[in-house]
C-alpha cells in the first residue's frame, strides 16, 4: 500500500481530458485523499497537447510531484512528451486505438487498454474517458461505487440511462485494467483515505467565494487567463445578493467602474492578469489620490505583454508594488495557499475601506488554477470592518461649505461620506485638492495633503504578514518565497533537513507595505537566504534587499520557462549552495 | 424644493470668458432644479480637460476622474446606488477620441445615466490641437497643414450604436438645453446629449456666429419625428450633423439596470454584506 501517488491523463485539447482528471479527482476527493492538481495547456480551444496532473495523497500536499506513476494517454503524443517523467516501475495506460507505445529508455510498463472499442461497444466513443477512468481507479483500487453520485450529478439532466452506460464504461474499463494487471495489481494499492468530506477547488473559486463573503456585491471585469473564474462564479452567485457583474469593454472600464462603484459605497472588485493590469494602472492611482478602496485581483501568468498567457510566472511584482505614476498609498497582498486566498479577499475589501486605498490580491496562475483539496473555511473567521465610514444624519454645513472628506487627521484616514447623503457634499477629483477636495496647486497644501496619504500605511495592521515555518535559531539557509511556491519549498526544506542542513522558511503574505520588521531578524539569524521565484530577474529579491539588506548572502532561484517548480528543483538549487 | 441657485457653489470656474461651458453648466443646473432633484441627489462625473472642471462647479456630489473615463465611473456610481441621478460631462476628446470605447459600449449598454460633451471640435487646455469632431483641413498646432483625418459623425455613430436617446444643442440656446437635459434625466436609459459649445480662444473657424449660421433647429422640419430612426439618420446625413434638438428616442427598451437578472430594486449600497451562515454552508457544499 502507498500513502500517495501522482497521475497524469493527456491528449488533445477538447478532447475530454478536463473532464477525465475533474470526475477522477471529485471521486478521489470524496473518498477524502488530499488532491493537488495542475492543468498543462495551451491558449487555443481545441487541439495541441493539453494534460491534468494530479497528486493523490492521504496528507496534505502543496505541490506538483517530481515524478510520475501513472499516465493516461488518449494519443502518442502524450506518451511521446510525459514520458520522462515516469518513475522506475510506474505505468502507463494508453488508448489501444493508437497502437500506443513506449520509448525504449522508458522504465514504465505500458498498458494498452481500448478505451475507444469499450466505450463504443457501449454506445459511444465519446465515454472513452469513463472507461479511462474506471482503469485508473482500479489501479489504485478504489471502489467504483463512489462514481456513482458524481456521475448522477454531472449526466443526470441527461437522463437515467446515460447515467447508466457511463457508470458501466467505468466499470468495464476497471474490469479490463484488473485482468491486464493480473499479480501487479498490489503495486499501487492506495491505502484507505479518512472519507472526510472536504473542499476541492481552484484558487479562483475561494478569491470568488472570499470576495462574496466579504460583503462584493458587485463586480466589473474583462475576461482574461488566468482571472476569468472569478468573474465566472460571481455572476452565478451575485444576483443572489442583488448583485451584478458587469462585462466591461476593457480593464480601463473595469477598474473605473470599480472605482466609481466603491466610491458610491458598494464593496466591489475587478480581477485581472498582467495586460489587464496594465491598463488599469492610470487608473489606480486615481483610486489612490482620491482615496477610493478598490480590490484589485492580479493573477500573475508568463510576461511580458502576451508572453506565456497560460503558463505560469511571478513577475508582476515590481509593476504591481509601483505601478501607476506618481506616488500613492497600496497595499499588495500575496495569498500562499487557497484557504489563504479565501481569507486575504475578506480582509482586502476591509483594508481598503479601513484605509481608503487600492489592494492589489496577487495570486500566480499556479495558485488561480490548481485545482486542491482545502480544509474547512471558518464562517466564524469572516469579519467585515468599514473604518471610517459615515452613517447617520449629518450636520448642515453653512454658506455652501463642503465636507471634508480629506480631513488631515493623525492617523492620514479622514471620515468618509457617500454621495448621496445630506449635508455631505465635497468634490473627488484626481487633482491635488484640499480638504474638501477642491482642486489645490498650493505647495503647502500638496504637503500636506500627501504626507497625509502616504501615513495612512505607516500603522496597517496585516494579519500575517510573513507565514514563517522556522525550527532554528540560527539557520544555515533561509528559503524566501511568495504565492504558490509555498508547497515546492516545504518540500525541499524536507529534504534539506534529512541532509541535515537547518532550514527555516518565510512566505511573504504582504508584498507592499514590506514587512521589513518580520524578516530582518530571519535574515539575519541565516547562513544563506535563497529566494525562491517564477521569474528572470528576481523580483522578490530585490526588494528583499533594499529593505532588509544583506544583499551579500541573498541568492536567486529562478524558474521563468512557464511551469510550476518542482519540489526537487528547489531542493538541488538550494543544495548546490552547500 | 431646491431651485437652479441651490445648485450654484462658491467656485469661480477657470474658463476664458466666453466660453460655451458657462451655459452648460448653468443649464445643468437650471435642469436638475426643474426635475426636482436636491443637491445631495445628483452625482456629476466628469472627464479631463476644460469642460471636464465642470463637476467642480455644480453644488452637488462631483467626481473629477481620468481623461476619457468618466463614463465607465458613472456607470460604477449608479449601478451602486439607483436613486442617485448620474450626469456624465466632459469634452468630445474626452468622449471621442481617448475615451470612444466606452462612449460606444456606455449606449449600447444602456444604463440609466445622462451624458454631457461639450464639443468645441478641439483641444483647449494642451492649448489648441486638432480633435476627432475637427473638420478636414483645420489648422491647429498639431496639423499645421490642415487636419486630413474627417471628424466624426458622433450623433449617426450613436445611432447605429443603439443609443435610446440622442439629442444635439447649442450652447447659446439655454432654454433649448435645459429641456433637453431634462428630458435626457427622465429618460430611462442612457442619454447622449452633444452640445457644440465653441472655444473662443482656439477655435477661430467654429465659432458661435458660425453655428447660427449652420445649425438647423430640427423643430423647424415640419413632420420630423424623433421615434424614427431611420428618419433620424437620414437628417443627420443631409444636414451633415449639424442639427438642434431631440434626434431619437426609443421609449420602448428599458435600462440595463431593469433587464439585468437579480439586480437588486433598492440601492445596492443598502445590501447586506454578511451572508447567513446557512448559505454559506450552501455554498462550500458545492465544492465538495
Amino acid at each position: 500500500m502507498i500513502s500517495q501517488l501522482s497521475w497524469k491523463v493527456g491528449g488533445q485539447q477538447g478532447e475530454g481530458i478536463e473532464s477525465t482528471g475533474e470526475i477522477f479527482s471529485i471521486a478521489l476527493n470524496r473518498l477524502g485523499y488530499y488532491l493537488y492538481g495542475y492543468r498543462h495547456f495551451s491558449s487555443r480551444i481545441k487541439g495541441g497537447h493539453t494534460n491534468n496532473k494530479i497528486r493523490v495523497s492521504t496528507t496534505q500536499v502543496r505541490s506538483i510531484a517530481d515524478d510520475l506513476d501513472i499516465l493516461v494517454a488518449f494519443d502518442q503524443e502524450t506518451i511521446d512528451f510525459n514520458f520522462h517523467e515516469l518513475r522506475q516501475g510506474g505505468i502507463v495506460i494508453a488508448d489501444a486505438k493508437f497502437n500506443p507505445t513506449i520509448p525504449d529508455e522508458s522504465r514504465a510498463k505500458l498498458y494498452a487498454v481500448p478505451f475507444t472499442d469499450i466505450a463504443t461497444g457501449l454506445g459511444t466513443a465519446l465515454m472513452k474517458n469513463m472507461v479511462a477512468v474506471g482503469a485508473s481507479s482500479a489501479v489504485l483500487g478504489l471502489d467504483i461505487r463512489v462514481y456513482e453520485g458524481v456521475v448522477q450529478e454531472i449526466f443526470g439532466r441527461k437522463g437515467e440511462q446515460v447515467v447508466a452506460k457511463n457508470m458501466e464504461a467505468i466499470r468495464a474499463g476497471a474490469q479490463f485494467m484488473r485482468e491486464q494487471l493480473g499479480e501487479n495489481i498490489q503495486l499501487m494499492q492506495l491505502e484507505k483515505a479518512d472519507g472526510k468530506k472536504r473542499m476541492f477547488m481552484i484558487g479562483n473559486d475561494a478569491i470568488a467565494l472570499g470576495a462574496l463573503a466579504g460583503g462584493a456585491r458587485f463586480m466589473a471585469a474583462y475576461p482574461i487567463t488566468p482571472a476569468s473564474e472569478i468573474m465566472e462564479y460571481l455572476i452565478k452567485k451575485l444576483p443572489q445578493f442583488g448583485g451584478t457583474v458587469i462585462q466591461t469593454e476593457d480593464e480601463i472600464a473595469a477598474c473605473t467602474m470599480a472605482i466609481g462603484a466603491n466610491y458610491a459605497g458598494v464593496r466591489t472588485l475587478t480581477a485581472s492578469a498582467g495586460p489587464g493590469l496594465s491598463l488599469m494602472m492610470e487608473a489606480i492611482g486615481l483610486a489612490g489620490i482620491t482615496e477610493t478602496p478598490i480590490v484589485i485581483v492580479d493573477t500573475q501568468r508568463g510576461g511580458p505583454s502576451t508572453g506565456l498567457p497560460t503558463k505560469q510566472e511571478q513577475s508582476d511584482l515590481m509593476a504591481m508594488i509601483y505601478g501607476t505614476h506618481g506616488e500613492i498609498p497600496k497595499v499588495v497582498m500575496a495569498p500562499s495557499t487557497v484557504q489563504e486566498a479565501f481569507y486575504d479577499m475578506i480582509e482586502a475589501f476591509n483594508i481598503a475601506e479601513e484605509y481608503q486605498c487600492p489592494v492589489i490580491v496577487l495570486t500566480d496562475l499556479q495558485l488561480s488554477l490548481g485545482k486542491q483539496t482545502v480544509e474547512p473555511l471558518e464562517y466564524d473567521k469572516i469579519d467585515i470592518r468599514r473604518g471610517k465610514l459615515v452613517t447617520g444624519e449629518l450636520p448642515e454645513i453653512p454658506d455652501k461649505g463642503c465636507f471634508k472628506r480629506y480631513e488631515v487627521t493623525e492617523d492620514g484616514v479622514s471620515p468618509r461620506v457617500l454621495p448621496g447623503m445630506k449635508n455631505g457634499i465635497h468634490h473627488v477629483t484626481g487633482v491635488e485638492h484640499d480638504e474638501t477636495g477642491r482642486p489645490s496647486e498650493v505647495a503647502a497644501n500638496r504637503i500636506v495633503q500627501m504626507d497625509k496619504r502616504l501615513r495612512k500605511l505607516k500603522h496597517l495592521q496585516f494579519p500575517t504578514p510573513v507565514h514563517k515555518h522556522v525550527q532554528h535559531e540560527d539557520a544555515d539557509l533561509l528559503i524566501v518565497g511568495f504565492n504558490s511556491t509555498r508547497g515546492a519549498i516545504e518540500e525541499a526544506m524536507e529534504r534539506l533537513e534529512r541532509d541535515g542542513i537547518k532550514v527555516n522558511h518565510a512566505h511573504v503574505r504582504l508584498i507592499h507595505p514590506f514587512p521589513t520588521e518580520e524578516m530582518l531578524p530571519l535574515v539575519q539569524s541565516a547562513k544563506k537566504v535563497v529566494v525562491v521565484e517564477n521569474n528572470a530577474t528576481g523580483q522578490l529579491a530585490n526588494i528583499l534587499k533594499m529593505n532588509v539588506g544583506h544583499a551579500e548572502k541573498v541568492f536567486n532561484v529562478l524558474k521563468y520557462d512557464g511551469n510550476p517548480f518542482l519540489p526537487h528543483e528547489v531542493y538541488t538549487k538550494c543544495k548546490e549552495l552547500f | 424644493m431646491a431651485t437652479f441657485k441651490d445648485f450654484r457653489n462658491n467656485i469661480k470656474p477657470n474658463w476664458c470668458p466666453g466660453c460655451g461651458d458657462f451655459s452648460v453648466q448653468a443649464a445643468i443646473q437650471r435642469a436638475a432644479a426643474n426635475v426636482g432633484l436636491e443637491p445631495h441627489e445628483l452625482v456629476v462625473v466628469s472627464g479631463i480637460g476644460c469642460s471636464g472642471r465642470i463637476s467642480g462647479y455644480i453644488n452637488s456630489y462631483g467626481f473629477h476622474g481620468v481623461h476619457g473615463r468618466a463614463l465607465p465611473i458613472a456607470q460604477g456610481v449608479k449601478m451602486a446606488n439607483r436613486d442617485l441621478t448620474v450626469i456624465a460631462a466632459g469634452g468630445d476628446g474626452d468622449g471621442f477620441a481617448i475615451g470612444m470605447g466606452h462612449t460606444i459600449h456606455a449606449i449600447r449598454r444602456n444604463i440609466d445615466i445622462t451624458y454631457i460633451v461639450m464639443d468645441n471640435q478641439i483641444y483647449g487646455l494642451t492649448k489648441g490641437q486638432t480633435s476627432p469632431r475637427s473638420e478636414v483641413g483645420f489648422k491647429t498646432k498639431s496639423t499645421p497643414q490642415g487636419s486630413v483625418e474627417p471628424a466624426l459623425s458622433v450623433m449617426e455613430m450613436a445611432l447605429t450604436a443603439g443609443a435610446t436617446f440622442v439629442a444635439q444643442s447649442f450652447s447659446s440656446d439655454l432654454k433649448e438645453l435645459t429641456q433637453l437635459i431634462e428630458e435626457g434625466i427622465k429618460h430611462k436609459g442612457f442619454s447622449l446629449i452633444n452640445v457644440f459649445s465653441p472655444c473662443v480662444t482656439y477655435n477661430k473657424v467654429n465659432t458661435y456666429d458660425w453655428f447660427k449660421d449652420n445649425l438647423t433647429s430640427l423643430s423647424s422640419i415640419e413632420g420630423y419625428d424623433p421615434s424614427n430612426r431611420e428618419m433620424a439618420m437620414q437628417t443627420l446625413m443631409k444636414h451633415k450633423g449639424l442639427v438642434t434638438g431631440l434626434i431619437y428616442q426609443n421609449k420602448e427598451r428599458q435600462s440595463y439596470q431593469d433587464l439585468v437578472p437579480g439586480y437588486s430594486e433598492k440601492p445596492l449600497t443598502e445590501a447586506d454584506l454578511t451572508i447567513s451562515k446557512e448559505k454559506f454552508d450552501q455554498l462550500v457544499a458545492e465544492f465538495m
